[in-house]
């Protein structure tokens, strides 16, 4: 048991013992311990490292130490910074899970329905991953590879998120049966980049690995007047949800079926385009 | 096989814990080991809130939190928000306003409500109900609870 | 700290007052003691190995490995049990552990004691059973056919009523198909209890339950000992809704405590909960009405079908008040209902909170929109045209000859103003904190529903509560075995003693099988009037025998004397006696408390079969987001028939904490069965309302008509508030979506995808 208190001793202890759990918040690995399907013998404590805690802001980019919470992130001057982030963050379980559950944990769980990971993918994010001997970066897209799968190495953490602070209105939505602390059933992420004059969107729980609607973007940014802000068509908006719901390759479960979910996801990009592009218009 | 003995700080007393098993959660540890079992077990899936405590000041849901990991952190159960001054202004409007049936819940909805009065001392209806999402109760209905915290704040209020 | 507080707790609690728990304080400090909070320095602690598989053969159970895990102290299969080998609350059908088969996914095999948690775990996984599976019998609709599962047969009841003339028929008619998914009771407090091994050769049990002496025979009884020897006490109790109405873990904790010598705890995790108890019924209900043009009803036909899982459990009297209760608080001259509740290898279902009525209030209440529909009809004015009366007629051919203020309760309720403003802020809109929805998106709805349903035991049961009331010096101290599980009963018990006795303190002793006979259950409304009966009845003998013994000692006329407020006075003047002087002397009496007796039913399940009944609206608004199939339940208002407030305040709690269950059946509570095995045995799927699911409930009125032979008039409240909630808001979902609805919960695949697209 490390409770490690600089990134260095992480390190360290991680080296010396690979097998070694890395605990951060505990909101995802502690229900598997305690249903028993999780042992532990070495734990990595992450939830003391100065350098995983903090943010800062540095030109147009914003890094997030993996360690930050998600109550952090619903903090105002994150959510001025990237507000579908911390609009996602506030989705995230209840207050006593936001306190908690980091969005390094986010990450590394590798949930399809984890929260922070369709606008992390729409921001094209990177991962700072560090290890003993050696430092990388990753981006989310390629960090996951597949459903709670990383390419993570032993030995290796994620020591931050590097997300660019872009130009534009964003939304996350998320689709649940109830109306708080609730596993995402399908989610979208939908940024507005002014300076690049593009659309991005990600989505959530419709595909084992995250998603960017690329085909969507690319028709949706074609077809705006970045100009003069005028909206578009109701046509191209129908389109662009289309296009989403096609990205998707969502499965049935016993939260949602296939059909629903890229239906949801339909639904939610034609409200979130709509509501950016009031936005944009209005301002 | 157990874990190095660690000190919990909770409640402003130090106590030792030197033989928790590998893996046991803050909760398991204040009820089984302390002797505080005010902090209630409901899920230990941290869905149900019923478990939750001060760490350092925040809500958390001690169900989560690996037991050794809380080692010189400040920790603040139920038992330790009624002082020896007697209830707090939540708890007695608790009583007051009939939010108790059970009692189940109560413990994590008294702990999370002073949190939310601290930051907010007059909080809208939908404020409650988003600071106390995490805290599910199966008898009331949230009804009165609710109630007791509007009452909770007026007389936090006035007594300041 | 407050003077709200404290005035309120100097006055000795009356009748009708808002008297605070007694318990409260405890609870909010976290000191009460829960079922799962026992402890004991020598205790051991319990497990239980459950079956993976719905259906299976056991072919063998090899415990070797577990018996040789350091720390392991017993590990006991079905050849251990001392006595009987099967319990059950109507029928002995269900093993204590499986022997040669398994009968439902998570029934128990075997059980263990062990030093700490750690241990006993690695002990369960070490023990091995070489399993057989078979197929599950699992679609209720088969199950009569089907071979039986089980010795006694897969039919567990059926009642064929047969109520009036036969061959009418209807102008109007509406026909439906409906369906409810399984609920879980979800109380918070796991099953959990100690068990302690007595120096006689008996047992101490404390636990969390419903009816302490029902338990205390069934765990003799297979336990093999003098149920004297076998002694319950309650413990606290972190709700109930019924699934503490059966055994759960009582035989296993004596067991193990029994072979080691030691105390043993057991705490149940969540999601062996989900296991280890009955759930509600689901129901497959067909039904016709048929009704002249002027809205009259003539005649329901019905079909009813519940899965009871793989154990009788309760099964039995649900399937009798969905039965009875099958057509609604309505006039019915005409009805043939066919009711069934049958045995497959799905989970054991049995009581929860509404009983029965639940299924087929939200059923009829649909049949009664569909009616209004064809007729061209309000809805309210066609309930109202149909609202059963004093002095009607049950389906069961029984005449109502106590309160039935039905169209008091419709008429103050469908009346009542909404205060629901229209939603903005998206976390108030159906999506919630998830942020899907824009005013612009969201269909509001309202509608209607009513329900009903029986108090007290029914169908000749010999239903009773002992409690006895001793006083001295002035205290007044009441035992009785009544189940507090967080309903408030400690709360009346105090406040009708008061009343009756005009002291001030009240001591109720703890619940306990020791010294006491049995309080019956807590279910089916019943403890406040029966419970509650018997300490009013005690109390008043005390009180009698006072002022007897007063009035002899003083030469007066004891109809001369009263008491109030801890004093003995003289109507006529010149005397006053301190109620502390004249109880110097202890004064006792005890009491067996029995409502009016029922009959069976007979085999047109006809019969004065029931005591009294309970009525009770709700108007729901919803907004529902139709493109997605999310909803948000704005405003309940209810009316109910309560027969007299004895505590407002938890009147209140009763139906706003009720409603929150039928809420949760209307739109999010289902334990999800799939070939017999449950998908989703945690709080992380199983999804129970939060407070941003939860509307606030108007009471639009507390209907108080003092029902005849309850103490003070009043009637349980428990109950009603889970029965017509579901119904109306289903019925609001309705009639903002203009689809059918058939089945509650409502998914959004319902909404979005209503013919069954995906
Ligand atoms: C009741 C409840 C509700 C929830 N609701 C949501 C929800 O709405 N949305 C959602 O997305 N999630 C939800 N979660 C899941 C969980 O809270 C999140 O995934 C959370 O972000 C996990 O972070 P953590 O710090 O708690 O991770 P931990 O549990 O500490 O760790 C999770 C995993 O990440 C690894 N890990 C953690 N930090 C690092 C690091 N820096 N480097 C490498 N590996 C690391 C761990 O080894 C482990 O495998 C919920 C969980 C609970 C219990
Ligand atoms: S016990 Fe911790 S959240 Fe339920
Ligand atoms: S009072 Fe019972 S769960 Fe809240």
């Amino acid at each position: 048991m490390t409770i490690a208190t600089s990134l260095e001793d992480a390190c360290a202890a991680l080296a010396a013992e690979p097998g070694s759990l890395v605990l951060a918040g505990g909101t995802d690995l502690m229900v598997e311990v305690n249903r028993g399907s999780r042992s532990v013998e070495d734990v990595v404590a992450l939830n003391r490292i100065p350098e995983l805690a903090g943010w800062h802001l540095t030109g147009d980019e914003l890094r997030l130490g993996a360690g930050v919470t998600f109550a952090e992130i619903c903090d105002p001057e994150i959510a001025a910074l990237v507000p579908a982030l911390a609009q996602a963050a506030r989705t995230v379980g209840s207050p006593q899970i936001r306190n908690a559950a980091t969005i390094g944990g986010n990450i590394a769980t590798a949930s399809p329905a984890g929260d922070s990971i369709p606008v992390l993918a729409a921001l094209d994010a990177v991962l700072e991953l560090r290890s003993a001997e050696a430092s990388r970066e990753v981006p989310v897209t390629e960090f996951i590879t597949g459903v709670k799968a990383t390419c993570l190495m032993p030995g290796e953490l994620i020591e931050a998120v590097r997300v660019p602070v872009l130009d534009g209105p964003q939304e996350f939505c998320k689709v649940g049966p109830r109306n708080a602390m609730v596993i995402s059933v399908a989610s979208l992420a939908l940024l507005v980049d002014r300076s690049a004059r593009r659309i991005r969107v990600g989505l959530g729980s419709v595909s084992p690995m995250p998603l960017r609607a690329t085909q969507a973007e690319d028709h949706v940014s074609g077809h705006l007047d970045w100009d003069n802000g005028v909206p578009p068509r109701l046509e191209v908006v129908r389109e662009f949800a289309e296009l989403v719901a096609s990205s998707a390759s969502p499965i049935d479960d016993h939260r949602g079926s296939a059909a629903y979910r890229r239906h949801a996801v339909r639904v939610l990009a034609q409200r979130s385009l709509t509501r950016v592009l009031n936005r944009v218009s209005s301002s | 096989m157990s874990t190095d003995p660690f000190v919990l700080e909770v409640n402003g007393q130090s106590h030792e814990v030197a033989d928790a098993h590998p893996g046991e959660s803050l909760l398991r540890v204040l009820r089984e080991r302390l002797g505080l079992p005010g902090s209630k077990n409901a899920c230990e899936e941290g869905e149900c809130g019923s478990c939750t405590v001060l760490v350092d000041g925040q809500t958390v849901c001690s169900c989560l939190v690996l037991a050794s990991t809380a080692a010189g952190r400040q920790i603040t159960t139920i038992e330790g928000i009624s002082g020896d001054d007697g209830l707090s202004h939540v708890q007695e409007a608790f009583v007051d306003a009939g939010a108790v049936q059970c009692g189940f819940c109560t413990p994590g909805l008294i702990v999370s409500i002073g949190s939310l009065l601290e930051s907010d001392p007059d909080p809208s209806d939908l404020a409650v109900r988003e600071a106390i999402s995490g805290n599910l109760c199966r008898c009331t209905g949230y009804g009165r609870v609710l109630e007791a915290v509007h009452l909770a704040a007026t007389r936090r209020g006035g007594s300041t | 700290m407050t003077d709200l507080a404290t005035s309120k707790r100097t006055a000795a609690p009356r009748i009708g007052e808002d008297t605070p728990r007694p318990d409260g304080v405890p609870k909010v400090a976290g000191t009460f003691a829960f079922s799962s909070d026992l402890h004991h320095d020598r205790m051991l602690w319990g497990g239980t190995l459950r079956s993976p598989h719905p259906s299976a053969r056991i072919r063998s159970v090899d415990i070797s490995a577990a018996v040789a895990v350091t720390g392991v102290h017993a590990v006991l299969t079905n050849e251990d049990v001392p006595g009987s080998l099967t319990y059950g609350l109507e029928h002995r059908d269900q093993p204590v552990l499986a022997a040669d088969v398994v009968r439902y996914e998570g029934e128990p095999v075997a059980i263990v004691a062990a030093d700490n948690p750690e241990a006993l775990r690695m002990a369960i996984d070490a023990i091995a059973v070489d399993y057989e599976p078979l197929d599950p019998l699992v679609d209720p609709d088969l199950a009569e056919r089907a071979d039986p599962i089980h010795p006694d047969g897969n039919l567990v009841r059926r009642i064929n009523l047969i109520h009036g003339d036969q061959d009418v028929s209807g102008e109007v008619q509406v026909e439906g198909t409906y369906e409810v998914g399984m609920q879980d009771q979800a109380f918070l407090g796991p099953e959990s209890g100690m068990a302690v091994p007595a120096e006689d050769g008996g047992i101490d049990l404390y636990v969390a339950t419903q009816w302490l002496h029902s338990d205390r025979d069934q765990v003799a009884d297979c336990l093999g000992l003098d149920p004297a020897r076998v002694r319950l006490t309650l413990s606290g109790v972190g709700g109930a809704f019924g699934a503490r109405e059966d055994l759960s873990l009582h035989v296993h904790l004596c067991m193990l405590a029994l072979h080691t010598r030691r105390p043993v705890k057991m705490v149940y995790s969540r999601e062996e909960s989900f296991h280890g108890h009955v759930h509600r019924h689901p129901a497959r209900m067909w039904f016709r009405h048929h009704a002249d043009r002027d809205g009259t009803i003539v005649r329901v036909e019905s079909r009813l079908v519940l899965d009871g899982g793989a154990y009788a459990s309760s099964s039995g009297a649900v399937i009798a008040n969905a039965t009875c209760f099958a057509a609604g608080p309505y006039r019915v001259p005409s009805a043939h209902i066919d009711g069934a509740v049958v045995r497959t290898n799905n989970p054991p279902c049995g009581a929860m909170r509404g009983f029965g009525a639940v299924q087929t209030c939200y059923a009829h209440e649909a049949q009664m929109d569909r009616l209004a529909d064809a007729l061209g009809m309000d809805p309210v004015e066609l309930r109202l045209h149909n609202a059963l009366a004093p002095g009607d007629e049950l389906l069961t051919g029984q005449t109502i000859t106590g309160t039935a203020p039905v169209a008091e309760v419709i008429r103050t309720c469908a009346d009542h103003p909404s205060g629901a403003s229209m939603a903005v802020d998206p976390m108030e809109l159906p999506g919630g904190a998830g942020r899907t929805a824009d005013p612009e998106h969201v269909v509001r709805g309202e509608a209607f529903a009513l329900g009903f349903k029986n108090l007290l035991f029914s169908e000749g049961f010999d239903d009773f509560s002992e409690a006895s009331c001793h006083l001295a010096d002035g205290v007044a101290t009441i035992t009785s075995a009544c189940a507090e599980v967080g309903q408030g009963f400690v709360t009346l018990a105090q406040q009708i003693t008061c009343e009756v006795l005009g002291v001030d303190d009240v001591v109720l002793l703890p619940a306990s099988t020791d010294g006491i006979g049995s309080a019956g259950s807590t279910s089916a409304s019943r403890q406040t009037w029966m419970s509650g009966g018997a300490i009013q009845e005690a109390c008043g003998q005390v009180r009698v025998q006072l002022l007897e013994r007063l009035a002899a000692e003083h030469g007066v006329d004891a109809d001369d004397l009263v008491v109030a407020d801890g004093r003995v006075v003289s109507m006529a003047g010149g005397l006053e006696i301190d109620l502390v002087e004249a109880t110097a002397e202890p004064i006792e009496a005890s009491v067996v408390f029995r409502h009016a007796p029922t009959l069976p039913l007979d085999e047109n399940g006809q019969g004065d079969a029931h005591v009294s009944f309970a009525f009770s609206a709700h108007r729901a608004i919803v907004d529902v987001d139709v493109e997605l199939g999310l909803v948000k339940v704005v405003e309940l208002t209810t009316s109910q028939d309560v027969g007299r407030v004895l505590n407002p305040l938890q009147t209140i709690g009763q139906l706003e904490g009720g409603a929150a269950q039928g809420v949760g059946l209307a739109v999010m509570e289902e334990v999800l069965v799939e070939g017999g095995r449950i998908r989703n045995a945690s709080f992380t799927d199983y999804l129970v309302p939060t407070a941003l699911d939860m509307p606030p409930v108007e009471i639009a009125a507390l209907i108080e008509q003092a029902e005849p032979g309850a103490p003070f008039g009043a009637k349980g409240i428990g109950e009603p508030p889970s029965i017509s909630s579901t119904a109306a808001v289903a019925a609001a979902i309705r009639n903002a979506t203009g689809l059918d609805l058939p089945r509650v919960p409502v998914r959004p695949t319902d909404i979005v995808f209503p013919e069954g697209a995906a």
